[in-house]
């Protein structure tokens, strides 16, 4: 029986989409069978980062409308086989799914997934709802600025309101300079605000946007942001994995950049 | 103190926490300023028809307190209201 997992954060432009694009494909990495559902209708954007706009032909709402078939509208990764996507509806809006469709549909690929990866809009309105009625657990994203974690609070409540099973925060987009230097909230002040399980810590990377111009996700590759997504992956499958120590890499990396731009 | 050790003592990031932390309380216990400012009108006209009070000094919250028998956080409705002047006992 397959988990299903929502990624949501409230706040818009912290990082869901992301997140979700690179824990997914680190599950795949993992060899589990993974679908990634995009349920932000209207506002299509993990089929670019996936880079995987170009094979639409079904959505989200085709499905549930029984336009189509559940296989036809699924389109196979490029670079895992056992890694699906289900692009959301780009003319349509939110109301055209209700919650109980959804946790229908999840409930349908539990048979055949590990993971079902369900990808939030922004708010807490009608999308929000369809996103995780039918989520076992739920990733929180959130950054380290007072809006975010605002958001992020009031969404742990109305999580705790629906009976989520389990709720996990990750604190995206920290930058261990401004840390250090106390203009930054730390991950540790973050998750002791909103009194939340830990799941991961990523960095603010520039690789980031590399990988989203290129429609690949870096997870697992020899960037810091894709090793804090790998994991994130294993803790996610139940491995222990320390957290990265962000701030010695840091030094690593200031010494190598301050190394090549002497030569 | 200087203007520099000023900031050096108090990092943007523990203001950003300090701030977090009141409006949450408010957030959680689902009060909005509008009915806070009505508790606050509320108290003030019950203590003035026996004390003067110092309306400026007058401060209410909502904050979060250490309880009492277990080792969790409570809400608790915070009022510091200055006295000016003890009125003299009506006959």
């Amino acid at each position: 029986m397959g988990e299903v997992i929502v990624i949501t954060s409230g706040k818009g432009g912290v990082g869901k989409t992301t997140t979700t694009a690179n824990v997914g494909t680190g599950l795949a990495m993992l060899e589990k069978k993974v679908v990634l559902i995009d349920t932000d209708i209207g506002l299509r954007n993990l089929d670019v980062v996936m880079g995987l706009e170009n094979r639409i032909v079904y959505n989200l709402v085709d499905v549930i409308e029984g336009t189509c078939r559940i296989r036809n509208a699924l389109i196979k990764d490029k670079r895992y086989p056992n890694l699906y996507l289900l692009p959301s509806a780009q003319t349509r809006d939110k109301n055209a799914v209700t919650p109980e469709q959804m946790k229908k549909l999840a409930d349908e690929l539990r048979d055949e997934f590990d993971y079902i990866l369900m990808d939030c809009p922004a708010g807490i309105e009608q999308g929000f709802k369809n996103a995780i009625a039918g989520a076992d657990r739920a990733l929180v994203v959130t950054t380290p600025e007072v809006s975010a974690v605002r958001d992020a609070d009031r969404i742990i409540g109305l999580l705790e309101a629906n009976d989520m099973k389990r709720s996990q925060l990750i604190v995206n987009r920290i930058r261990m300079d401004m840390v250090k230097r106390g203009d930054m909230m730390s991950s540790d002040d973050v998750c002791e605000i909103l009194a939340v399980e830990l799941i991961g810590i990523v960095p603010d990377d520039e690789n980031i946007v590399i990988s989203t111009n290129q429609g690949e996700p870096l997870v697992g590759n020899d960037t810091l942001a894709g090793r804090a997504y790998m994991n994130i992956c294993r803790r996610l499958i139940g491995e222990e994995v320390p957290f990265l120590n962000l701030e010695e890499k840091q030094g690593i990396f200031g010494k190598l950049f301050g190394k090549r731009k002497k030569n | 103190m200087g203007f520099s050790e000023f900031f050096k003592k108090k990092g943007t990031g523990s203001i950003a926490k300090d701030r977090l932390k009141l409006v949450l309380v408010s957030d959680r216990a689902g009060c909005s300023p509008e009915i806070m400012e009505q508790i606050k009108n509320d108290i003030i006209a019950v203590i003035s028809k026996y004390i003067e009070i110092d309306l400026e000094g007058l401060d209410i919250k909502i904050m979060q307190m250490q309880s009492e028998n277990n080792n969790g956080t409570v809400p608790a409705l915070f009022a510091n209201i200055p006295i000016k002047d003890l009125k003299p006992a009506k006959k």
